[in-house]
């Protein structure tokens, strides 16, 4: 799928990224703000995805509703997204609808301010603690994503608060904040635009110049606290929460290197032989032979900063305790260290990513995200062209070496959720 | 400190580009079966689903509810000649992603593979389709899988929200009252011989439809699937579609406990009309501006007026019988009784023949131009004809329906909201903190208040 990709620069440095495909007459404008909840100060947890929401709430020309109701009149699909480092914002659209969604990009960042209020602001706020409660607070383990981070970073590292942020911190929340975090990270600067799909280049150049062109380049961003990490925890972290939960679930967490560099992609590719599908050791170990899991899986964080994170997801069968379940987890890691794996089962992991990997990228969407990742975290979107040859330069040699480094005990991040009754009884 | 600069005047769309949906040929295969090919050269993968229409859960016993879903997973639990293991590693070894699953109209067994492997990974799913194994140890293996999940299933407040609205919302003679992969009880009885049985009547050519998308021709697609039938010689089953009684005649509220539960899940319910209904196209255009879009009437009403929620949406689960219409949404304890006065509001003024031709507009646009956007890949186009192929659509479905979406006006609008939300037969279902809302739910006036156990639930009717 040799599909061209072109880049420039605007004065305002806002960087741009084209890559028509005129396969389907569907075009995805994605655009990248590299800007996260790492980035927020303290007190403030959960503002840059409260801010993702205000962004929502229309601008100097687009009124209250009207950012979706555009879209959606469009024949379009849209959405944001808030990480721990990026925020994103994207719609796909029919291709003749490509200039709509420019312009409505162009006129939030450039021009999002004379449109915010106190009323917009207080129910966004109270429709994000509504998504804390769903997603967080009234569900089964929903907790474990920011009891992960924060057990596996230190509490001044940026990525150890809560990405959803705290209710008191959401309630402190002003305007004022809204204005500043927009003045300094929702800059041309700090963006990628990646336009892909069904779209003729040299028009969608001459738009995205009348429409950011104008839009000044920003001050300039705060520095992050130093992010760099030691390769390893140095001991084997553990945190067990008792919790509304019928059954014993384990994340268990070892730290990698960041995502994109060479050692990661082993990282990937060995998480995939422990845990991608059915045919990964621990489903077989753990799921098939001797029954102690009821799903099992395992993924990588993709974080491109300090360090990032390749994480086991075990759920217990009902009878099954947490100590059991841990200890045949970390049975499976040691036998990776001793015996490392082997060449059809590092060959399955590629093929399978191979096959995902082609499958997602049928997606103009998709593919544009992508595009938009490579650009923002790499400077460099022909990257997501080359990803499957360096997931196939793993070997069985460097996958081992690299377990014996990395999966050890000094390098293990627990986080036990018990059922409140059963750890009741256990102490009793 | 907002400068104002100039900003062009929004765009006008430019020509719209012509779509299509992928062309597919549909040919006889040996016994009744039939391949549909749809020839698409984007990326070297190709995927196959077998949909086998007399195998989903409506052709269940009594006492069996679950054993479809339960039959199509053990197929990937192994075959006469391959473990479950074996099996698994040998399609994933070729690359090939592989599922096996029923739902209430049909069980669909499908690979995505890479083009250069579909040779081989058609003749594992032929295998695992004509020779399973049924073993006894794999069986109690997903028995005890089942039996976790229920227990997991009953912790989740979405879940219980679905499991609860079923149940009270048809009649116990109705099998879309009980969960569609059965209970702990019925799954806990079934033997290997169960299924064996349900596998030997209701696998037969005579009601499969197998769906090629990808990169292949229609010859070479024909000649892959023509073995997974070839002299598979069985007799078709009776197929039955579901009743669909309803439990009640009247409204009444459901209320299952959370203890301190910082949020309701509420779903509005009652039972919709079969997937043939001749109100299809007007349903789904009301449904959009009721419950559908972002810019719906309830979303921006209990989200983006009153912020409490995080999201409001409704839809048809749309199947051979009479499946649910549902709104759902999951708001702040504290705003429950409010927000169902809201949502109850919404309900009566869209029965009450209010849809705008703005509105209308709105849900027609939106509808015909994402139609492109749901079939960017293999699996998404091998998933519609697979629907079409369940619900027997019309053969021009896919190449009319933006055409017939167009052509709702909106008096098919208002009289499709007046016939099918009238408020006989509305169940509301709360999962929430019992302790703070039953007194306010009875004073909502709207129907007698029951509450739910859980276990009731997951018990025989």
């Amino acid at each position: 799928m040799a599909v061209p990709i072109e880049t420039y620069t605007l004065d305002n440095g806002l960087r741009v990224v084209l890559s028509p495909d005129a396969t389907a007459p569907i075009v995805a404008v994605n655009l990248w703000y590299h800007v996260g909840s790492a980035n927020e100060r303290e007190g403030r947890t959960g503002f840059a995805h409260l801010f993702e929401h205000m962004l929502f709430q229309g601008s100097a020309h687009v009124g209250l509703n009207e950012h979706f109701e555009l879209v959606q009149r469009a024949g379009g699909t849209l959405n944001g997204s808030t990480w721990l480092d990026r925020t994103n914002y994207f719609e796909t659209l029919p291709s003749h609808h490509v200039g709509l969604a420019l312009w409505l990009e162009a006129d939030r960042m450039g021009h999002l301010l004379p449109a915010m209020t106190q009323e917009k602001l207080d129910t966004q706020r109270d429709v994000v603690k509504n998504e804390r409660r769903w997603s967080v607070d009234n569900r089964p383990y929903g907790t474990w994503w920011e009891r992960l981070p924060a057990l596996v970073f230190p509490p001044a590292h940026p990525f150890h608060h809560s990405l959803i942020g705290s209710m008191e911190d959401l309630d402190a929340a002003s305007l004022e904040d809204v204005a500043s975090f927009f003045a300094t990270y929702y800059t041309p600067d700090n963006a990628v635009l990646t336009v892909a799909g069904d779209f003729e280049p040299a028009e969608v150049r001459t738009q995205i110049a009348a429409l950011f062109g104008p839009i000044p380049r920003g001050p300039g961003k705060p520095p992050l606290p130093p992010m760099e990490l030691p390769p390893v925890f140095g001991r084997w972290l553990r945190e067990t929460v008792e919790d509304d939960v019928p059954l014993p679930r384990l994340f268990l967490a070892c730290r990698i290197p960041p995502a994109g560099s060479d050692e990661w992609y082993v990282a990937a590719v060995l998480a995939a032989v422990l845990g991608l599908r059915r045919g990964s050791r621990l489903v077989r170990h753990l799921v098939r032979e001797q029954q102690l899991a009821n799903d099992a899986t395992a993924f990588t964080y993709d974080l491109t900063k300090g360090c990032d994170l390749l994480v086991l997801d075990v759920t217990a069968r009902p009878d099954v305790s947490i100590d059991t379940l841990e200890a045949a987890v970390a049975a499976i890691l040691d036998a990776v260290i001793t015996d490392g794996i082997r060449a059809d089962e590092l060959a399955r992991a590629v093929a399978l990513i191979e096959t995902d990997y082609l499958s997602a990228l049928q997606s103009a969407q998709e593919r544009a995200d992508r595009l938009s990742m490579a650009m923002t975290y790499f400077g460099d979107p022909t990257r997501v062209d080359r990803e499957l040859a360096r997931y196939a330069d793993v070997t069985v040699a460097t996958v081992q070496d690299f377990a014996r480094r990395t999966l050890g005990p000094d390098n293990r991040a627990s986080l036990r959720y018990v059922p409140r009754a059963a750890s009741a009884a256990d102490a009793a | 400190m907002s400068h104002p600069l100039p900003f062009p005047e929004r765009p006008s769309p430019g020509p719209p580009r012509p779509y299509r949906f992928p062309a597919s040929e549909l040919r006889p295969l040996p016994l009744g079966a039939r391949v549909r090919v749809a020839s698409i050269d984007r990326v070297p993968l190709i995927t196959l689903v077998v949909v086998c229409r007399s195998a989903g859960a409506s052709g269940e016993h009594p006492g069996h509810e679950g054993i479809a879903a339960l039959t199509a997973s053990m197929l990937l639990e192994g075959t006469t000649t391959r473990s479950g293991q074996a099996l698994t590693d040998a399609f994933e070894a070729l690359g090939a992603s592989v599922w096996a699953s029923a739902d209430w109209d049909a069980a669909t067994i499908g690979v995505t593979t890479p083009t250069r492997h579909a040779e081989s990974a058609l003749a594992l799913l032929a295998e695992m389709l004509r020779e399973p194994a049924f073993r006894a140890p794999d069986l109690a293996r997903l028995q005890a899988e089942h039996a976790a999940d229920r227990l997991q299933a009953m912790a989740e407040p979405r879940v219980l929200a679905e499991l609860a609205s079923q149940w009270c919302l048809y009649a116990p003679t109705s099998r879309y009252r009980r969960p569609l992969s059965g209970t702990t009880a019925t799954i806990g009885g079934l033997q290997p011989e169960d299924l064996r049985a349900f596998w030997s009547t209701n696998y037969t050519p005579a009601t499969m439809t197998i769906v090629v998308a990808g990169q292949v021709d229609v010859e070479t697609a024909e000649r892959l699937a023509r073995p997974i039938v070839a002299g598979w010689d069985t007799s078709a089953p009776a197929q039955s579609d579901e009743g669909a009684t309803p439990r009640f005649a009247a409204p009444r509220i459901h209320l299952i406990d959370r203890p301190d539960a910082p949020q309701s899940e509420l779903r509005l319910t009652r039972i919709g009309v079969p997937r043939g209904h001749p109100d299809f196209f007007a349903l789904t255009l009301m449904n959009a501006v009721f419950g559908g879009l972002f810019s719906s009437r309830i979303n921006l009403n209990l989200r983006e007026r009153n912020g409490y929620t995080y999201g409001a949406t409704a839809g048809f689960d749309w199947r051979r019988g009479a499946g649910p219409w549902s709104a759902s949404t999951a708001v702040g304890t504290d705003v429950t009784l409010p927000a169902i006065r809201e949502l109850l509001a919404e309900t009566a003024r869209m029965r009450a023949g209010t849809c705008t031709d703005a509105e209308r507009a709105l849900a027609t646009s939106y509808l015909t131009g994402v139609f492109p956007l749901r079939f960017e890949t293999t699996q998404a186009v091998a998933s519609a004809l697979a629907s079409h192929a369940i619900f027997e659509l019309p053969a021009d479905y896919f190449d009319t329906y933006r055409d017939a979406l167009q052509a709702v006006t909106l008096a098919d609008i208002d009289r499709a909201a007046s016939q099918h939300l009238e408020p006989t037969g509305l169940q509301l279902i709360v999962v929430g903190d019992a302790a703070r809302l039953r007194e306010g739910l009875h004073e909502l006036g709207i129907g007698p208040v029951d509450e739910v156990a859980p276990e009731t639930i997951e018990r025989a009717p």
